[in-house]
């Protein structure tokens, strides 16, 4: 028997493969669900040639649910799921940022059916979502995608930011942006890789439970603050080592009875056993 | 003579001289420690709560026990020009300005979630091995006692530092003294000067924190130690160990050494924990104010049975002129806790009156030779444990992608489900495990060696088990009781039947109804020698007698 | 009489602490297994340096503390995979400390556990009772202690030394008395009274109806007053009290409210305080109009008199009437109609 051979019938080997597969799966699973974060949208007046894209977009990928008018379709008498809802609420005046937040975090189209749609990787594009979005805001005035200058951060207040957030956002995203329980099965999502855009839009549009904080109730400045918050936290070091998911005693409590004291009970262990 | 050997024996003398250390001395450098792993988990605890002293030292060096609100300066930028407590300011300063005071603060916390831990599992193990019987009961009333005092004081400590999450716990915590009848407004009032939050209630809980529980920590743990001490560790069944003796290690130098080095481990282990794991990150929760909250707000893991409780609990109200009785905060925050505890303290004599047995009790249990009081542990077990999943519901709603709602529902009702099943599946693991173990002494052990006999018939061989599991096995003599059967309510006189002593023959019957009598010694000498001859059968002369089962 | 089992399968009452030695357990412990330590020198002296090592490793340890406490920033980070970035100088004087102090048990177990003697000894346990002559002598001495004191005879001494001695804690309870003043009526009241302008929290803005949206939500407003009445008073009490919530819905969406007309054009105001333990409670889910609390989970109906439907809370979170006043700002239209926060006994 070779060498190789000898070696892929150890126990070990079996353990080998299986980790590696492991590895691999992950691996592959995790880069397959990235999400590509979108440039920046134009703001400028939408081309014809984007309005006829949008149009085509939409006709293909959002009229089954939303209707060809954008009236939204009413749901189906056998439809239980959305017994008052409509299976495709109205866009009519949701805006482009609406539209660039929903399709851009994958949350549209809706993949399957629950309590809530579910963020992924987008199957569109920036420049066919930006199409979609001026395709929306031309059938009525709503909220508009941020422009760079609006979502410029460098003198917005990051303390300010801080005390916006913990009023605004924490009761809801938790206090370093983990996301949180809302009822029903539904949920406040992490903030974690999401793009200043899309933390502005959510705020501007107020999508699916979160409420709408528009500028009228918290400003461009006071936004601007929250994004800077937002961001400073999510890219700051632990001073005090491993994070462990920061959401608080949960984890920690875990985390003193696992490693804790099965570190100490095998010490304790270790140190009752007769010595061989 | 050598210069250590000299110092040594000055000392020794000097001492001897002033307070005749030798008598003592002579009685106890080699008095016997039994060795068992289990045996160190109050040890965890022990050396937890020294260290907790040593770093909770370090921090009241730093920490402004004030409500005073300044305006933040320091160099954590995020919190720049935010108005805050004293008390908030200096925590974050040991966390972010001082060298090494993290790590400090971060000891402190995780070793106060491991001392609460390694008290609850130690308790655990008294318990299922039944080392609260005489004459321990009062040493098992004042480890209840600790553990309630471990549970007050980790929760006034991680009050003090005033961020948002222990912050709403305070909120919680006066919402829970309100609900008082009668006295809940005024007891408020006075326990926080005022109202909530007031400007008294962090410098008061400091004194409460560094001086009273621990106070009184120290006073019942020295009585704890010095009746272990006094009473002799008990100790596991085994080869030559009795009810009369107490068999292991010298105090000097093996336990010095053991023991002593296990200080160094938890210390050692608790302090790595701390280098690379986050616990409490109060910079990132920010000052406590009234109006703010996180999503996901738990308290530490020790009173998290508790919050679940006060979760779970159907929104019961009576309103009677105007009065407010509220069950939903009575019942989960204060009739609760109060019956467990109360159990909890009162078993000895429970079980006391079960057996009814006043003997002493130096050897240990093996918690299947127990079954009804193994039932009633894993039983209290997991009501604790259901409400303490109870009471990170929302964690896991979000870890999940379930709904908090039909996890509060059905917590709900896996809180009358589970502990009965619970309760009838453990006794009838243990009573299932006392049969096996008795038909090893009645049988010898399997030793996987297949017999034919002539006739085609196939049996398996077994052999004798070796002297020490025998030794443990027959352990089961001493946990054996009787049931008191029900005798007639009137007998053959018309005399009826003695109030006295009913409740103690009911709970025998609950007890002890089901029973696995334990083998005589014929029975079992006699099965020994038949598996031994059966295995000379097939091993001529062997020397295959050792080995467990 | 409850039943014990002895040995020889009899039933005895058992009483007295009469510790008997079990037949079948001699106290011969069996014989004694030598390690590998105790027959081979070479094993006992690699034992020796490895208990040796450790300690050695324990004082290399304590001085890199003492190094990296000296060289390493407060601030200094450092990228562990997988954890990110995490603060250099707590993982590197916790581990150098850490390892200090393991090392030296981990050493000293394993000095005990291969080099010191392991063979068992055997301590005898004498009964705790004492034996009949000292109980005896006690007894006698407590009788004649109590003739000499005379306790028994005289009950009048008795009596109100008893008397004497319950009576004497009560100054202690007394004394707690000025902890803090009376409740009075401060759990019902609240700083919003008829013409309280509404202002946001943090920036302490007024709100004009049209500043919000449909599906919007003030998740924090307060009193306009309550800037100033917080720096004089120097505490969070008002605040504790006085938070309120904003939300709206379409007016047609509003089931029924606790106040009629209480809302302004289907703007709705609520206590931010839960009505079961007090936390600050602004979760709103704006398609379902539910109000959910972090911390329990009560969840309340805003579109539905602010009703309980679910979680331990009782009672509906109270709502604030408001309207606007001449310069179109959001106002109180009255102060709370009920007590806000958590019930307590004399709520009324």
């Amino acid at each position: 028997m070779s060498s190789s051979t000898a070696r892929r019938r150890r126990p070990t080997a079996a353990f080998a493969l299986v980790a590696i597969a492991l590895l691999s799966t992950g691996g592959v699973y995790a880069v397959a669900t990235s999400v590509a974060t979108p440039a920046q949208a134009e703001t400028s007046e939408a081309s014809p040639e984007l309005l006829e894209e949008g149009s085509q977009l939409y006709k293909t990928g959002c009229s089954s649910c939303h209707g060809l008018d954008l009236g939204g379709v009413p749901a189906q008498a056998t439809n239980t799921e959305s017994e008052s809802q409509q299976n495709g609420p109205s866009l009519i005046g949701v805006g482009a940022a609406s539209v660039d937040f929903q399709v851009s975090t994958g949350r549209m189209p809706v993949g399957a059916s629950g309590q809530q749609v579910v963020a992924g990787r987008s199957i569109y594009n920036e420049k066919e979502i930006a199409a979609l979005a001026a395709y929306v805001a031309s059938f009525a005035p709503g909220p508009a995608i941020p422009s760079q200058e609006d979502l410029d951060t460098t003198e917005a207040s990051l303390s300010e930011g801080g005390e916006l957030y913990r009023t605004n956002c924490a009761q809801c995203h938790n206090f370093a942006g983990q996301g949180g329980a809302l009822s029903d099965g539904t949920y406040a999502p992490s903030l974690g890789g999401v793009s200043a855009r899309n933390i502005w839009n959510a705020m501007l549009t107020g999508p699916q439970n979160m409420p709408v904080f528009n500028d009228t109730t918290v400003d461009p400045d006071e936004k601007r603050a929250i994004i800077k918050y937002i961001e400073t936290i999510q890219a700051a070091p632990n001073p005090g080592g491993a994070p462990l998911g920061r959401v608080g005693p949960v984890s920690e409590g875990l985390l003193a009875w696992t490693i804790g004291l099965g570190v100490l009970i095998a010490c304790s262990v270790w140190l009752g056993a007769k010595a061989k | 003579m050598s210069t250590t050997q000299r110092v040594v024996d000055t000392t020794a003398n000097w001492v001897d001289e002033r307070i005749g250390a030798g008598k003592w001395m002579k009685k106890n450098l080699r008095k016997v420690f039994p060795d068992h792993w289990s045996f160190m988990l109050g040890e965890i605890a022990l050396y937890s709560f020294i260290l907790l002293l040593l770093t909770g030292v370090y921090l009241t060096l730093f920490f402004n026990p004030s409500m005073k609100e300044v305006v933040y300066d320091g160099s954590y930028a995020p919190l720049q020009g935010v108005k805050m407590t004293q008390a908030y300011e200096s925590a974050l300063y040991i966390s972010l300005d001082v060298r090494g005071g993290l790590l400090i603060r971060q000891l402190h916390h995780w070793a106060a979630l491991l001392f609460v831990a390694s008290v609850s599992v130690h308790m655990a193990r008294v318990f299922f091995t039944g080392a609260f019987r005489k004459p321990r009961e009062l040493n098992w009333v004042i480890g209840v006692g600790l553990m309630t005092l471990a549970i007050l004081e980790g929760f006034s400590g991680y009050s003090l530092p005033d961020d948002l999450l222990s912050g709403t716990g305070l909120r919680i915590t006066q919402g829970i003294i309100l609900s008082l009848p009668l006295v809940g407004s005024y007891l408020s009032s006075f326990i926080f000067g005022g109202e909530f939050p007031g400007t008294e209630f962090i410098p008061r809980l400091y004194s409460i924190h560094i001086l009273l529980i621990p106070g009184i920590l120290l006073g019942l743990l020295t009585a704890h130690l010095l009746l272990v001490w006094y009473q002799k560790h008990t100790q596991f069944p085994g080869v030559g160990r009795t009810n009369k003796n107490v068999v292991g290690f010298p105090l000097f130098p093996v336990y010095t050494a053991k023991a002593g080095g296990f200080f160094f481990i938890v210390a050692g282990v608790l302090t790595m924990i701390s280098a690379l794991f986050t616990i409490n990150p109060i910079w990132l929760y920010g000052p406590y104010v009234p109006d703010q909250v996180t999503a996901g707000s738990q308290p530490d893991w020790y009173i998290g049975w508790l919050d679940g409780a006060v979760r779970v609990i159907p929104n019961w109200e009576t309103v009677l002129f105007g009065y407010y009785i509220s069950w939903n905060v009575l019942i989960p925050a204060l009739i609760i806790p109060g019956i467990m505890f109360t159990l909890l303290g009162l078993y000895p004599w429970i079980e006391a009156k079960a057996t009814g047995d006043k003997r002493e009790h130096h050897l240990l249990d093996r918690p299947r030779n127990a079954p009804t009081r193994t039932g009633l542990g894993t039983m209290a077990i997991s009501f604790y444990a259901l409400l303490w999943i109870s009471g990170g519901n929302d964690i896991i709603a979000t870890a999940f992608g379930w709904s908090i709602n039909s996890i509060t529902w059905t917590i709900r009702v896996l809180l009358f489900v589970l502990p009965p099943v619970v309760f009838l599946i453990t006794k009838r693991t243990c009573l299932g495990l006392q049969r096996r173990d008795r038909d090893i002494l009645l049988h010898g052990r399997e030793t996987g060696i297949i017999k034919r006999s002539p006739d085609g018939e196939y049996t398996e061989v077994h052999a004798p088990v070796d002297a020490k599991t025998r030794a443990q096995l027959m352990a089961v003599r001493d946990s054996d009781y009787q049931a008191i059967e029900a005798g007639p309510d009137v007998d053959e006189n018309g005399v009826a039947a003695p109030k006295k002593g009913r409740l103690g023959r009911a709970l025998s019957r609950f007890y002890f109804s089901d029973r696995v009598a334990p083998a005589t010694d014929e029975e079992i000498s006699e099965g020994q020698h038949h598996a031994a001859d059966q295995l000379e059968t097939v091993r001529p002369q062997s020397s295959i007698t050792g080995g467990g089962h | 009489m409850l039943g014990v089992v002895g040995s020889e399968g009899e039933v005895s009452d058992s009483t007295g602490g009469e510790l008997e030695p079990r037949p079948d357990n001699a106290p011969d412990l069996g014989p004694h297994e030598l390690r590998r330590t105790d027959t081979d020198p070479v094993a006992a002296k690699r034992a020796e340096r490895q208990v040796a090592l450790m300690f050695a490793g324990s004082i290399l340890a304590t001085v890199l503390f003492i190094v990296a406490f000296v060289t390493i920033g407060l601030t200094d980070v450092i990228n562990i995979p997988i954890i990110g970035p995490i603060g250099a100088q707590n993982l590197a004087l916790g581990m150098a400390l850490g390892l200090g102090l393991f090392l030296v048990g981990a050493g000293a177990i394993h000095w005990a556990r291969k080099l010191m003697s392991d063979e068992e000894i055997v301590d005898e346990r004498k009964s705790f009772t004492s034996d009949p002559e000292t109980r005896a002598k006690v007894i006698a001495d407590f009788a004649e202690g109590a003739e000499e004191s005379g306790v028994m005879k005289r009950p009048l001494i008795r009596r109100t030394l008893l008397g004497a001695m319950l009576v004497l804690p009560l100054p202690a309870i007394v004394l707690l008395r000025d902890l803090g003043p009376l409740p009075g009526t401060t759990l019902r009241e609240t700083l919003w009274r008829k013409g309280s302008r509404i202002v946001t929290d943090i920036s302490y803005r007024p709100i004009r109806p049209e500043d919000l949206p449909v599906g919007g939500l003030v998740a924090g407003a307060l009193p306009a007053d309550l800037k100033i009445i917080e720096e004089e008073q120097g505490n969070l009490n008002e605040r504790a009290k006085a938070a309120i919530i904003l939300v709206r819905m379409a007016p047609e969406e509003i089931r029924s409210q606790q106040i009629e007309n209480g809302d302004y054009q289907g703007i709705l105001a609520f206590s931010k305080i839960c009505t079961h333990l007090g936390c600050p409670i602004a979760l709103y889910q704006q398609r379902t109009k539910h109000l959910l609390c972090p911390c329990h989970q009560s969840t309340f109906d805003l579109a539905d008199d602010g009703n309980v439907i679910f979680g331990p809370s009782a009672r509906r979170l109270p709502q604030l009437a408001i309207t606007v006043d001449e310069d179109g700002f959001l106002v109180a239209a009255d102060g709370f109609r009920e007590p806000v926060g958590p019930s307590f006994w004399e709520r009324g």
